[in-house]
């Protein structure tokens, strides 16, 4: 084969897979997508709800990482300590560095019992190593008692949520599989009787078997106390009905002491399932005191007495104690497995954990699970989903940064790639330092900086040329940029062109001073934004400059090339290190890029440059907030009597859409207060992101899972009393997402107050 | 303390747990009135409270399967969630609060702590001196895993506490 030849099947591979993808997603949008968005909506409003309700939200929070740092810095000295307590008890430790390991021992436990079956409460852990198909290679059998479970082992299916399995399954599919299964003589319909036809194939189950085999939440190292957070009261059963005992768990879940388990306890159930606290939490100590019920001898009495039980601890590394010395994917450990990654996750939500999640675990941080248990080719099938929008950060009970995690991962596996023979394309559009596999797509939106300085120097020529139909179809093999998406428009003069050529301003006696942020949509593709934002700023009594400085880093970040956003990162603070020392408040239009100043270049920076930066940036309409609230004259900016920009001439209401990162800084308040102080009714979205998450909605493997993300936001912002309304969003990618779904155009809200006729 | 009995009345209440609160020598009829079927309980350790004849002490397996109603003593209990803890050692406590559809929880007053984090470090005294089983049962078992919330998965489908408000 020629060198050609072996290069277009190079690139042929590499879109075939990208329609593989797009294929895959495309039915499971199809067949799961609404039962899952259904579940796990109910769940993400239960944990906003409860979040909100308890007062200690944020205290629990803090006391579940430090707890969950402590612990895992001191794992090897608990592993130690839980070994001795368990076995003064006098059940038995054994330490697994491997799945195979473990189902080695497992399968000896359970043949010394002389079992023939096993039941299992929930435990992702088993699901990580198959114990199941390891214990039927021996010959045992293995029934799952929690229900999700039991439907997915009747189904033959894998989990598709880490704390609710079977969340894909509506209640007629699981009617029709016991139908299918049982074939019962009355028909079960309802979920009442569904659960009871279930609980009672379960209740014989358990009564029969030899071995109970649970998971456990926590161990606490200084007792060899097990917790148990559940609902259906399954594991419970399977702990005390046999008479043996194997509890089954990843050497993360120790914590010292008894004492650590409140805070968890108390945000578990409403990090997961917005529960005020589950059913049942257990704490068992084994081997337990409370006698085994002896099934085979229904008419004996069996309690008043211990009996001799028999406990086995089966602590798993499996790659843990390796993440544990991983900088990056410590944090994982942290993980409490509660689901509220899943769930706040607007991919996730669309499409669940077939396809947004490795061999075992799904969510955002499956990124790091599967990466660290499984290797990097389980974590490479879905870390594209995660598109950094960041709102899990919000959720997740002990604060892990979750789409930082994904982040080092793609870098990982960009690394990892093979170089591309296409990538001479963008050599020249992608000065970046990575290796050279990344791919195409990636190096270009990760670039998008240098694209857009070329685009803008050479539209309007680069937007016709851009939008032809063949540079399109090239677009969308060679790079995956999707057909059906209008691409940016790049405007001719820039922002700082703008304001560099503009007569002096002079204000007398600022109240303030600004270094106003030229990102790089604001720069290159819609500078009517900046220009609002010194208008209305310079009519509030503030001195404005614009530095001359470059992108954040964040396109690059999201692609995950890491090394070419600390460059960034590090050019951008030292460009605004001047400014800050000069006094000047940095201000900032897109949000996206106030969230790498305040957020993640706290992992790219050194910490004096990143917290001189995070302390003195603020987003726009958060500044102009804090101006009114100072004293700044409300009347000179416009309201809606006297906007004029063309859709909102005297309408005063308005629907937002406020930036997901933006929310996560909790920013979006301060617009809502300033758009109503100046009169509008403003109504806001509820849905987690827009969709379109910078590049993600652009790429043609994800193109119909971003429309079906924005679809539902089109939805509320078109019901009878919303769709007249003016549609305004924060950030730019939220603005192009919300062009393409509505038939009215967004405005960013600093328009709206800008004093000046355009 | 009375305050503490409300708070927890009202927080168990908020699910579908019902209380009765009582003084020890109404305990008779309270639990008369909420026994209706097969029996089993585990002993009382409350002064001047006893299971009544007609609930099995120490059920064979097949009484327990058969149960409707399981008695069993509580505590400590957390007045903020409505949770009850079953301690259980040797009689049973354990799968008698498990296995029957109701489960009767019996909670003197004076065992209501404010929080979870009281709850724990009483627990874990206990721990201590070798209690080896205590769960923090809060409402009886669910699940969702069936396309609608039921009560009543694996575990009782009702819970019931009397709390004897002179205990
Ligand atoms: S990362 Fe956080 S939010 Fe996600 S499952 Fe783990 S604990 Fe829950």
């Amino acid at each position: 084969m020629s060198d050609a030849e072996q290069s277009t099947g190079a690139t042929r591979g590499r879109s075939s897979s990208r329609a593989e993808k797009a294929a895959r997603i495309r039915e499971l949008l199809a067949t799961e997508g609404e039962q899952i968005h259904g579940n796990v909506s109910v769940f993400n409003e239960g944990r906003y709800r409860r979040y909100a309700e308890l007062d200690e939200t944020e205290e629990y929070r803090a006391a579940s990482r430090r707890i969950k740092e402590e612990s895992i810095d001191r794992l090897p000295e608990l592993i130690e300590e839980v070994t001795a307590t368990v076995e003064a008890n006098g059940g038995v430790v054994h330490l697994a560095e491997d799945a195979s390991e473990a189902n080695r021992i497992l399968n000896e436990i359970v043949a010394d019992a002389g079992a023939e079956t096993v039941v299992k409460g929930k435990s992702m852990t088993t699901e990580e190593i198959e114990m199941n198909e390891a214990l039927a290679d021996a010959g045992v059998d293995t029934y799952e008692t929690d229900l999700a479970e039991y439907v997915l082992q009747l189904a033959d299916e894998s989990p598709s949520h880490i704390a609710s399995p079977a969340i894909h399954k509506s209640k007629a599919e699981i009617a029709d599989l016991f139908e299918e299964t049982f074939d019962p003589e009355a028909p079960l319909e309802t979920a009442e009787e569904l659960t009871a036809f279930a609980s009672d194939q379960l209740a014989d189950r358990i009564a029969e078997a030899d071995v109970g085999i649970t998971g456990a939440n926590f161990i606490t190292a200084d007792t060899g106390t097990l917790a148990l957070v559940t609902n259906e009261g399954n594991a419970r059963k399977c702990i005390v009905t046999p008479d043996t005992h194997v509890a089954v768990a990843g050497v993360e879940k120790l914590v010292p002491s008894m004492e650590d388990l409140s805070p968890f306890f108390n945000l578990i159930g409403a990090a997961g399932a917005g529960q005020d606290v589950t059913a049942y939490l257990s704490l068992f100590t084994p081997p337990v005191e409370t006698p085994a019920i002896d099934f085979e001898h229904p008419d004996v009495e069996g309690f008043g007495e211990a009996t001799d039980r028999e406990f086995h601890l089966v602590l798993l590394d499996n790659g843990r104690m390796a993440m544990r010395e991983d900088e990056d994917l410590r944090e994982t450990l942290y993980c409490v497995r509660c689901g509220a990654c899943a769930n706040s996750c607007a991919n996730f939500q669309e499409v669940g954990g077939h396809a947004f999640g490795g061999e075992t675990y799904s969510g955002g941080i499956a990124t790091g699970w599967e990466a660290g248990v499984h290797g990097m080719d389980s974590a490479a099938e879905f870390n594209d989903l995660c598109t950094g929008c960041s709102r899990c950060v919000d959720a997740c009970p002990v604060n892990i940064d979750i789409p930082w995690i994904n982040t080092v991962v793609r870098d990982r596996l960009n690394e990892g790639a093979d170089p591309s023979t296409f990538d001479h394309l963008v050599d020249g559009l992608s000065p970046d330092s990575e290796s050279s596999g990344i791919g195409l797509g990636k190096r270009l939106f990760g670039n998008f900086e240098t694209l857009a300085t070329v685009g803008s120097r050479t539209a309007p020529v680069s937007n016709l040329v851009a939008s032809s139909s063949i540079a399109r179809r090239v677009l969308e093999r060679v790079a995956g940029v999707d057909r059906r998406r209008e691409l940016p428009q790049f405007a001719r003069s820039t922002f700082s062109t703008w304001f560099n050529a503009r007569e002096d301003v002079t204000i007398e006696n600022p109240t303030r001073r600004v270094a106003l942020y030229p990102d790089v949509y604001t720069e290159y593709i819609d500078p009517e934004r900046g220009k609002s934002t010194v208008r209305v700023l310079e009519a509030l009594g503030v001195d404005v400059m614009v530095p001359d400085v470059g992108g954040s880093g964040r396109a690059p970040l999201s692609q995950g090339m890491v090394t070419t956003a600390s460059e960034s990162a590090e050019a951008v603070a030292e460009a605004l290190t001047e400014p800050i020392a000069a006094d000047r408040d940095v201000v900032v239009i897109e949000p996206s890029d106030l969230a790498m100043f305040k957020r993640e270049y706290e992992r790219l920076l050194p910490e004096e440059s990143f917290e001189r930066l995070a302390g003195n940036s603020y987003e726009v309409l958060e500044y102009v907030y804090g101006l009114l609230e100072h004293g700044a004259d409300r009347d000179a900016i416009a309201g809606p009597e006297t906007a004029v920009t063309d859709s909102s001439n005297g309408e005063r209401a308005i629907a937002y859409h406020s930036h997901c990162q933006q929310r996560t800084l909790d920013l979006e308040p301060y617009t809502v207060a300033v758009l109503e102080a100046v009169g509008y009714d403003v109504v806001t979205s509820d849905v987690e992101c827009c969709g379109m998450a910078g590049s993600f909605g652009y790429k043609s493997e994800y193109y119909e899972l971003s429309v079906a993300v924005g679809d539902r936001l089109r939805d509320q912002f078109t019901t009878d009393d919303r769709d007249e309304r003016i549609v305004v969003a924060s950030g730019t990618s939220c603005g192009d997402q919300l062009d393409s779904l509505l038939d009215r155009d967004s405005k960013h809200p600093i328009q709206l107050l800008d004093p000046v006729q355009q | 303390m009375s305050g503490r009995v409300t708070r927890f009345e009202q927080s168990a209440t908020q699910g579908p747990t019902t209380v009765d609160r009582i003084h020890a020598d109404e305990f008779d009829d309270a639990l008369a009135d909420v026994l209706e079927g097969p029996a089993v309980g585990a002993p009382l350790p409350f002064e001047g409270v006893s299971l009544p004849q007609d609930v099995t002490r120490n059920p064979t397996p097949r009484e327990l399967r058969n149960a409707r109603i399981g008695v069993t003593p509580v505590g400590p209990a957390v007045a903020d969630l409505g949770s009850v803890v079953v301690r259980s050692g040797a009689e049973g406590a354990e799968q008698i609060s498990l296995y029957p559809d109701t489960h009767v929880a019996v909670l003197a007053a004076s065992d209501i702590q404010p929080t979870i984090a009281d709850a724990i470090t009483e627990i874990g005294a206990r721990v201590a001196s070798g209690l080896t089983s205590a769960v923090l049962a809060t409402g009886p078992s669910g699940t969702g895993d069936m396309g609608s919330v039921v009560y009543g998965a694996h575990g009782p489908s009702s819970v019931h506490v009397i709390v004897l408000e002179d205990r």
